[in-house]
């Protein structure tokens, strides 16, 4: 296509948009909603996902073995444990370290009374590894793995903060999709529409191109050019309002809910406005595309 | 050249609108096809742009067979001719240049191109003053000039041309197949569908008369014969001198209507 060409179709199609401007206007508010929407459930994932991220780099699974294992074999059951796909990093905390652990949290001012256990040290059996997984979702499985290896006497692990927070991901997951899904038919219907529209007044004009000879192409890019603009303009607008909102939001819940603060970190926006931008664009460009692309399917009529 | 060979065009209803048609139009031919409405002269029309489907038969436009063209090649096929319709279908938000141009952006030519050929194709058909002018401000004359020059900005081979007349009074008429005429002696095949006699006795073209969907009669002759006829209408109206262009057309069409059932 001709340079021309290609500005006379982006000219008509912005002269499309301005023939039909309350149902344009209609589209982009419901694609604004829909992305809008899409960019409040995007950061919420995100910044569960990251939390859930923290708990597995900081919550960790500790492995306790039989007292009557060596040194040796308690390193070979941790070489089979590391193997793991499961497995992100992995610690080992021998019975002397856990004992000088104990000794600062709970002997701290009462040395004498801890010096008593020099001898004999009351944690000789308590060599564990501290595990942390790449995923939390899988952590029930792993440790029920963990359980039934020879040698392993305890597992001690947290499962309420994991499954909590998945649990909480898959919910917000599953309702940004349904609403998603159900704003993405409105503003494919809306979009058809406001085609069907300009189809309808244009209709004398495409009649003539196809007489001269214009290819479907031809005919159709106006057409194509109109949602895509009015896809992108969807998108642009709430971009727009989610980068004002989540500065806002963050602030607004450190604020008020202070206790929040120290459990919960919240990403930085430029961290995920990149990502959300792109995804919000591609979802504007793709929803005007194939709305108007197939809306004026019907009538290429050669 | 075009072959059009025992072509039949049924419609979806059951209405024959072509009965075993047998038409040839030789390259740089001018050619009425005249009959009453409901006669299947559109129906040839349709079927020459395809933008019907022929139910038998076969027509050949210049080498190409179009009861075989691909649907992706009929834009291709389309910009060799050229069409003009009896009510113009320009495009009212254009001025002139504008709508003469646009045929040529819809083909992807490159603006150098449309800025070259458009002034001349407007001064061919004499609407070089007027190019600003929108369509509501011309006659119903000057609208179908520009509706020719858009049809023959292209260059096409063949000009299809659906009553083109239609919509005229018979001196706008005449100017307008005067100038068809002149595009003819430039190499274009021109096919003009009319129902006018008055039109067709005044060029001394052949002329394809048909009626219910069959030819009755393709009078290549006619055009001497009618020439004949013709000198004493031109006494005729030359003893009319003066008078309305209505008096003019009934005159003639008394005088030297050799179509009337």
């Amino acid at each position: 296509m001709r340079i021309s060409t290609f500005w006379y179709c982006v000219k008509q199609g912005i002269k499309n948009i301005c023939r039909n401007i309350w149902f344009s206007l209609a589209s982009v508010a419901t694609i604004s909603a829909c992305i809008f929407l899409f960019c409040m459930f995007f950061s919420i994932m995100v910044n569960v996902r990251h939390v859930v991220h923290l708990v597995e780099t900081t919550v960790g699974i500790t492995v306790f073995f039989d007292e009557d294992l060596t040194q040796t074999q308690i390193q070979a059951i941790g070489d089979q444990i590391g193997r793991r796909p499961e497995v992100a990093s992995m610690e080992f905390t021998s019975g002397d370290d856990a004992w000088e652990i104990m000794k600062e949290e709970y002997f701290e001012g009462f040395e004498e009374l801890a010096a008593g256990f020099e001898e004999d040290n009351p944690m000789a059996g308590s060599s564990s590894y501290q595990i942390f997984l790449n995923d939390l979702s899988k952590q029930e499985k792993f440790v029920n793995y963990l359980e039934n290896l020879e040698g392993v006497r305890r597992v001690n692990y947290s499962s309420s903060a994991a499954a909590g927070l998945t649990s909480f991901n898959t919910v917000v997951g599953l309702l940004s999709v349904l609403i998603i899904g159900v704003l993405l038919a409105v503003s494919v219907f809306l979009i058809n529409n406001t085609i069907n529209m300009t189809a309808e007044f244009r209709k004398h004009e495409n009649q003539i191109m196809r007489y001269i000879g214009a290819t479907n192409g031809m005919i159709r890019a106006p057409f194509v050019v109109e949602g895509v603009i009015i896809g992108l303009l969807g998108a642009v607008i709430p971009l727009c309002f989610m980068f004002y909102l989540y500065h806002q939001a963050i602030g607004y819940v450190q604020e008020k809910f202070q206790i929040l603060s120290g459990i919960f970190q919240f990403l930085p926006l430029e961290s995920i406005f990149p990502y959300m931008a792109a995804t919000a664009m591609l979802l504007g460009l793709g929803i005007g595309f194939f709305a108007s692309f197939f809306t004026i399917r019907k009538h290429l009529r050669v | 050249m075009i072959e059009i060979s025992n072509v039949c065009k049924e419609y979806s209803e059951g209405n024959k609108a072509l009965k075993n048609v047998t038409i040839t139009v030789e390259d740089g031919e001018f050619v009425f096809i005249m009959g009453r409405n409901g006669s299947g002269k559109t129906t040839i029309f349709k079927l020459l742009m395809k933008e019907e489907e022929l139910t038998s038969g076969k027509i050949v436009v210049n080498d190409m067979n179009l009861g075989k063209m691909p649907r992706s090649y009929v834009p291709k096929y389309r910009r060799r001719l050229g069409v003009v319709f009896q009510d113009f279908r320009l495009l009212n938000d254009r001025n002139v240049y504008e709508n003469v141009a646009f045929a040529m952006r819809v083909v992807g030519a490159s603006s150098r191109r449309i800025r070259e050929s458009v002034p001349e194709m407007l001064q061919m058909v004499g609407l070089s003053a007027k190019y600003k002018m929108f369509p509501h401000q011309l006659s119903g004359g000057e609208q179908q000039r520009v509706a020719i020059a858009r049809a023959l900005i292209n260059r096409p081979e063949v000009l299809l041309a659906d009553e083109p007349t239609g919509n005229l009074d018979s001196h706008n008429a005449m100017e307008i197949m005067k100038l068809l005429e002149e595009i003819n002696e430039m190499g274009t095949t021109v096919i003009v569908v009319t129902h006018s006699h008055e039109i067709v006795e005044k060029m001394h073209k052949r002329v394809i008369r048909m009626e219910r969907g069959c030819v009755i009669s393709d009078e290549t002759e006619y055009a001497d014969e009618a020439a004949a006829e013709d000198e004493d209408d031109f006494e005729y109206e030359e003893e009319e001198a003066g008078d309305d262009d209505e008096e003019e057309t009934g005159s003639v069409a008394e005088g030297g209507n050799i179509y009337e059932d």
